[in-house]
């Protein structure tokens, strides 16, 4: 940037900005406050900020009732193995539609994506009766596979838009040199698409870990994830700020560690084809 | 499709999910789904001892009561076999009994002593004589008050209150400046909730959800009665969210002290006397209301625990209910926590007990219960059974509409004519396109 | 150019996508499409085949359709025009430089990592909830009588939840789009003394047009869906119930499923008819 900025002007915008972060963070923050206070302070009037009797119970009252290990273990390989299955399925459509586009590419694009408006309740039946009738209810690679196919449709979308926007002339180039196909996906493709491949990647496991509707009605207790653990603290008897801010925050942790720690990443390849 | 096919397709899913099917093949486990209420949670904590005893391992599946009911409904309408127990109502287990996807209850051991069962709990859970649930808890409900503002508005509270006078003692107990509502009732959509109350209400009114031609009533007097008495009162004398306070929110509301009056289901005696509550020690209870009609406005309910038929270990299940539905844990739970946090309103040597007798809700839960008769709940005759319900398949999803139609008129979008009308069109619309 | 072998090549490696895909599509909603010519109650364990259009016309006759219609439309719509306009001014701002930008950044994104369910349940039990939220003690704190957001403004208090979900998704894409204008142009703009508000007006938001699109394109295809947001909050009462509620309704409460798999087949049709019409927009945006 070359205009020049005094420091006046961005300490105000910084305030401004802050401002703002803060109240989008506001009600994350509060559940965290939340989760270590007494149900009874929990509910205080005025509410309590920060000089409260900072305690643990609620999250030993959460941690004793649950099996909170396991359905952490169940989101992560759920929402992992989805998205590597999509991604395996995703990379060579996306790439044969970005670089080899047909006459009919950007409709079959289109009804991919149309695939996910399918209101999941409609299919209801149909589903249940289907896993019922491969004997799947209840595994986890079920949710995988399902999981899988409602996002397929965005890792494709993503991915093509990402790969358009690698030049085509790279690739003519690596071909005139006598590249095979295979060498050109892998040598010369596959390094300029990865931040495009990540950031879907990403995206694909938040989706897929916050996805509440199949992963409770297809789940008992082996498979069962975190969204099924939260549904059991969501409006139990008597007070419960606390207790289900202990368990929100155990349910959201991870996935919120991980995007903090990935957002470059996550950020990098989010475009969609927004920016040309 | 055939059959080998199908083998096929399955067990490459199988084979794919890590061996999950075998990894329990040994140990016999039983999976239960249940709801996340304090009494089941409480016998959660307690299933190391079923094991021990039995070496039958269990699996909990707890859930919130809306998609409990969603869970278990799509398993058990689709033969899915996900669960050996599955924690129901007195709303599904004769529907589902009827339909045979129950199995009946009726080898329990002599020494479980299933005639010990309060015969109204056993009535509501059974299809033609046979039971198919075994009641965990019973309820009723009853009015719960704070003795001290009662004493403070010069008021006292007769054993079994009218109408009028709940709604006088409401107005008199009503201190807006210091946070204290006369009364708390539900207002919240869904038929479980403010559903049950206002259903339960009406009959107390001499209104009645269907005529003997399942005509639906809406449009009678006595439903306009029920909904305008309940609207008046609570714009008066009730908490301003009223139209989203269910169970949940009320029972806060007065254990925190902000409510006079509460008539709500009996379990909840023992929460409101308990360490969570702030007024524990000003509590009194009454009969629900009347209006002099001859009906009282309590309703029956029973969480019970009932096997699908499609489970493969019936004999483990039904061991299973034997030992948590059965006198043997009562005296477990009430060595370790004391009488009053047993399960109550189940069994019938539970209120001949004199230790229990000690508890201060134990006599008037009883009569509560006993005052509610599922077969004979309306002034006018009707053909369905239920208190707060009518036992048929489409009940919950018009009973939820309807209430949804009350809850607007409670938050003042539309009047209470327009959702008695409104009521009317849906129920009567529901129960043409299911061929009433 | 692309040669024969390639473009074989390029169908073998679209065909499991679409494959999958198609059998996704094809066989649950194939099943779907025949409920919903029969009359399916499981709860009465009644299963008749062929019934004809009678599920069709209940549901296109019944008044809560073309509301839940309309619903729909205003909650989608709420959470666009939240979502759009909130994110181009957070955009603008995380464009600037600013102290501590990855620490905002990451406040910012927060939202969306929640799960839905947690965020509903956050939001209506500890800030709406009109006994002890939040906002009631502000509200009280003001001197006013405190609201009760969920009954007297429900589809308002529905769209707060969702647009605080996927403002971060929003504005993420719009800066992204706002990094890659030409500060070139802006400072040439500048130097000639175009006022601020009509240098966002003739350069900055031509050039976010099609990051524009491309949001409300994505949002909407989530937006149709929201579920959780809806069954946590209010559970369908107050005018709340989306078109995607009334078949969970009409499926899982009414236990009537030809009906709702009657209503599912009509919220697919609305539903591509929605995205054809953006896919035209985004398409013809996207060409260039």
């Amino acid at each position: 940037m070359a205009r020049a900025i005094t420091t006046k002007q961005k300490v105000s915008w910084t305030i401004l900005a802050w401002a703002f972060g803060l109240l989008m963070f506001f009600p994350i923050m509060w559940t965290f406050l939340t989760s270590f206070k007494t149900e009874g302070a929990a509910i205080a009037d005025p509410p309590v900020w920060f000089f409260f009797d900072w305690t643990l119970e609620n999250y030993t009252a959460v941690q004793e009732r649950s099996n909170y290990p396991k359905a952490l273990m169940n989101s992560i390989i759920i929402a992992v193995g989805s998205t590597i299955l999509g991604i395996i399925i995703a990379v060579p459509a996306a790439w044969a539609m970005a670089f080899v586009p047909g006459k009919r590419t950007k409709d079959v694009l289109m009804w991919m994506l149309s695939t996910k408006m399918l209101p999941a309740v409609g299919v209801l039946y149909p589903l249940v009766l289907l896993a019922k009738w491969l004997g799947v209810i209840d595994s986890r690679i079920l949710l995988i596979v399902v999981l899988m196919l409602i996002n397929l449709p965005i890792i494709v979308w993503m991915l093509y838009t990402y790969f358009k926007e690698i030049p085509g002339e790279i690739l003519e180039a690596a071909r005139m040199d006598g590249a095979s196909l295979k060498s050109e996906i892998i040598h010369v493709l596959t390094p300029m698409a990865i931040p495009g491949i990540a950031s879907t990647i990403l995206l694909n496991i938040i989706l897929a870990w916050n996805e509440a509707f199949w992963t409770i009605l297809l789940t008992t207790v082996n498979a069962a994830p975190l969204t099924a653990f939260i549904a059991s603290f969501s409006a139990p008897e008597g007070l419960f700020y606390a207790k289900l801010s202990a368990a929100s925050m155990m349910a959201v942790a991870p996935i919120l560690i991980m995007g903090w720690f990935s957002q470059k990443q996550l950020v990098r390849g989010l475009t969609f084809g927004a920016v040309k | 499709m055939n059959n080998s096919l199908r083998a096929l397709l399955g067990a490459t899913f199988l084979c794919a999910s890590t061996g999950v099917a075998f990894a329990d093949g040994h140990a016999k486990t039983i999976t239960i789904a249940t709801v996340n209420n304090g009494d089941m949670v409480r016998m959660q904590g307690y299933t190391d001892k079923f094991t021990e005893e039995s070496g039958i391992n269990v699996e909990w599946v707890t859930l919130e009561e809306n998609v409990l009911r969603q869970r278990v409904t799509t398993d058990i309408t689709t033969n899915g076999g996900s669960f050996d127990i599955m924690t129901i109502g007195m709303y599904e287990t004769p529907i589902w009994g009827a339909n045979g996807w129950l199995v009946p209850l009726d080898d329990l051991s002599a020494e479980y002593n299933a005639a010990d069962i309060l015969p109204a709990m056993a009535g509501g859970l059974s299809h033609d004589g046979t039971l198919f649930a075994a009641p965990f808890y019973g309820e009723s409900s009853m009015v719960m008050y704070r003795t001290d503002l009662m004493e403070k508005a010069g008021l006292e509270m007769p054993d079994a209150p009218t109408w009028t006078f709940i709604a006088e003692a409401a107005a008199a107990m009503t201190d807006r400046d210091a946070g204290i509502n006369g009364i708390c009732l539900r207002g919240k959509a869904g038929w479980g909730e403010g559903g049950a109350f206002i259903t339960a209400t009406s009959n107390s009114f001499g209104a009645r959800w269907f005529d003997e031609n399942w005509k639906p009533q809406f449009d009678t007097e006595e439903w306009a009665n029920t909904v305008n008495f309940f609207k008046d009162t609570m714009d008066a004398s009730g908490p301003a969210g009223y139209a989203t306070n269910g169970f949940n929110e009320n029972l806060s509301l007065f254990n925190q002290g902000k409510c006079g009056m509460w008539i709500d289901a009996t379990v909840a005696a023992s929460f409101v006397t308990g360490k969570d509550s702030t007024v524990a020690d000003h509590v009194g209870f009454a009969l629900a209301p009347d209006n002099g009609l001859g009906k009282r406005s309590n309703w029956l309910w029973a969480w019970a625990l009932a096997i699908p038929a499609g489970t493969q270990q019936k004999a483990e299940a039904k061991q299973f209910i034997e030992w948590a539905t059965g006198t043997g844990y009562i005296e477990m739970v009430a060595a370790n926590e004391g009488w009053a946090n047993v399960p109550p309103g189940a069994r019938t040597s539970l209120y001949e007990n004199p230790e229990y007798q000690k508890v201060p809700f134990a006599q008037m839960t009883l009569d509560s219960i006993l005052s509610a008769d599922p077969n004979d709940s309306t002034v006018l005759p009707s053909p369905y059974v239920g208190v707060q319900f009518a036992a048929i398949p489409e009940f919950a999803g018009i009973a939820t509409e309807v209430s949804q139609e009350f809850s607007a008129a409670y938050a003042g979008q539309q009047t209470v004519e327009e959702a008695l009308a409104n009521a009317q069109e849906i129920a009567t619309e529901a129960m043409e396109a299911a061929g009433y | 150019m692309a040669t024969a072998h390639s473009k074989s090549a390029a169908r073998i490696m679209i065909a499991p996508a679409v494959f999958l895909l198609l059998v996704w599509m094809l066989v649950p909603l194939c099943m779907t499409l025949y409920f919903s010519f029969s009359d399916y109650r499981p709860l009465r364990g009644i299963f008749e085949p062929w019934v004809g259009f009678e599920n069709y016309v209940r549901f296109f006759s019944s008044s809560s359709f073309l509301k839940s219609v309309f619903t729909t439309l205003w909650m989608v719509g709420g959470v666009l025009s939240i979502t759009i306009i909130g994110g181009v001014l957070m955009a603008l701002l995380l464009d600037r430089p600013i102290f501590g930008q990855g620490v905002v950044r990451m406040l910012v994104i927060a939202p969306f990592f929640i799960m839905p369910t947690v965020s509903a349940l956050v939001w209506k039990n500890m800030f709406f909830n009109v006994d002890n939220g939040l906002f009631s003690y502000l509200y009280k704190w003001l001197g006013m009588q405190p609201y009760d957001f969920l009954s007297q403004a429900p589809i308002f208090s529905i769209v707060i939840i969702v647009a605080w979900q996927w403002l971060p998704f929003a504005t993420l894409i719009l800066l992204t789009a706002v990094q890659s204008l030409d500060s070139e142009q802006l400072e040439a703009a500048e130097m000639d003394g175009a006022p601020a508000l009509s240098r966002f007006r003739f350069i900055i938001l031509p050039h976010l047009s099609r990051a524009i699109t491309v949001v409300i394109l994505i949002q909407t295809i989530f937006l149709l869906s929201i579920f959780a947001e809806i069954f946590v909050t209010t559970n369908g009462a107050f005018g709340t119930r989306t078109l995607t509620y009334l078949v969970y309704q009409r499926v899982l409460e009414s236990q009537n499923v030809g009906l709702g798999s009657a209503g599912g087949i009509i919220a697919v049709i609305l539903a591509n008819i929605v995205a054809i019409f953006l896919m035209r927009i985004v398409g013809k945006n996207l060409d260039t």
